[in-house]
């Protein structure tokens, strides 16, 4: 897993959003063990204590659980990755509607729809 | 851990410190940023022991510094005291003599990370290198307090990549507390816990390196920059 920093927010969410993304898309499967602080750290170039940081708020979440001695491993709850998965679609689709009406472009939702087709055949 | 309050340091009649507060938790790595003058070395000089100060308390694992500190805190100068005509592994049999936590598997995976050979003499090196041989000496002690002095300052780009990997390779391996003083932010900001910005002996701004993030909407380097200019 590879994260590239705005180094003006705060790190350790951006940590945390990588693992969201990374299970989201399947690189972490259910009930896998996540990488231990101190290997993500040096991965990332980051305070371990800020590796910490971001566990714990995935603890809190759900995310992920600690066994004791061995780690922190991915949620097996299907429920919860389903709906990790889909909120992080929902904060593409609030992005992408957001920036769509800054712009002030009118457009339809048909025709919205019209170009993510095109776009999901070609990719 | 690390205790300072009300600590003042003046040299003559110009006032180093003036009134530094500030708390570090075991464990954590607290960036000590400001401009040249702004008062860093004192800091570390006094908490080190090397220096006496004022007024204020200081605190070092709930001793007052001295010879007591010393012995577990390891410290690191800008300026290194490297002899020219001897080689790196005569440095490292002096260091292992004067301390009682030096730890040689540390030591060898330091030569490594460092890139360094035990017999290349001092006086071969160039500066990058020597600090690289001043981390080494530094570093590879099992030491509960780091205190390093601009240790990213004045050197090549190379030295100060693997200066840095070798210093988080390093903290993240032992429970010490560590402050770094830098006036490079940028390459060093996303190893810190905490910062203490210092403006003429003056702790203008300290807190948590990501709660600074989230209140400014901006890294620690423009955090600087904003508080510095706006404080008189």
């Amino acid at each position: 897993m590879n994260i590239k920093f705005d180094e003006s927010k705060p790190i350790y969410l951006q940590i945390g959003e990588g693992i969201k993304k990374a299970i989201a898309r399947g690189d972490l499967k259910m009930g896998e063990k996540v990488p231990s602080v101190r290997e993500l750290a040096l991965k990332l170039k980051v305070n371990p204590n800020t590796v910490q940081h971001a566990y714990q708020e995935l603890i809190r979440e759900g995310i992920i659980f600690t066994k004791r001695g061995q780690g922190n491993f991915v949620s097996e709850d299907p429920e919860r990755i389903k709906a990790l998965r889909e909120q992080l679609i929902t904060e593409i689709v609030d992005n992408f509607v957001r920036e769509i009406n800054e712009v002030g472009f009118s457009i339809s939702s048909r025709e919205i729809l019209k170009l993510l087709e095109e776009k999901n055949d070609r990719s | 851990m690390i205790e300072v309050k009300d600590l003042t340091k003046n040299y003559g009649a110009t006032r180093a410190l003036d009134g530094v507060s500030f708390t570090l938790e075991q464990g954590k790595i607290l960036g000590l940023v400001g401009p040249n003058g702004s008062g860093k070395s004192t800091l570390l000089k006094v908490i080190a022991g090397v220096t006496p100060f004022n007024s204020g308390i200081v605190m070092v694992n709930n001793m007052s510094p001295g010879k007591h500190v010393r012995e577990f805190t390891s410290y690191i100068p800008e300026i290194d005291a490297l002899y020219r005509d001897l080689t790196i592994e005569d440095h490292v049999d002096l260091m292992k003599n004067f301390v009682n936590d030096w730890d040689p598997e540390r030591e060898k995976e330091l030569f490594e990370l460092l890139e360094l050979h035990p017999g290349q003499k001092i006086k071969s090196l160039s500066k990058g290198y020597r600090k690289r041989v001043q981390i080494l000496l530094g570093l590879a002690r099992k030491a509960k307090i780091f205190l390093l002095d601009e240790p990213l300052s004045g050197i090549d780009p190379l030295s100060r990549t693997l200066i840095l990997d070798a210093l988080l390779k390093i903290f993240t391996s032992y429970e010490s507390s560590v402050i770094f003083s830098t006036h490079i932010v940028k390459e060093a900001e996303n190893m810190f816990d905490d910062v203490l910005f210092l403006k003429n002996g003056v702790a203008i701004l300290k807190g948590s390196a990501d709660e600074l993030r989230a209140k400014y909407g901006k890294s620690i380097e423009d955090v600087f920059k904003e508080v510095y200019h706006d404080h008189l």
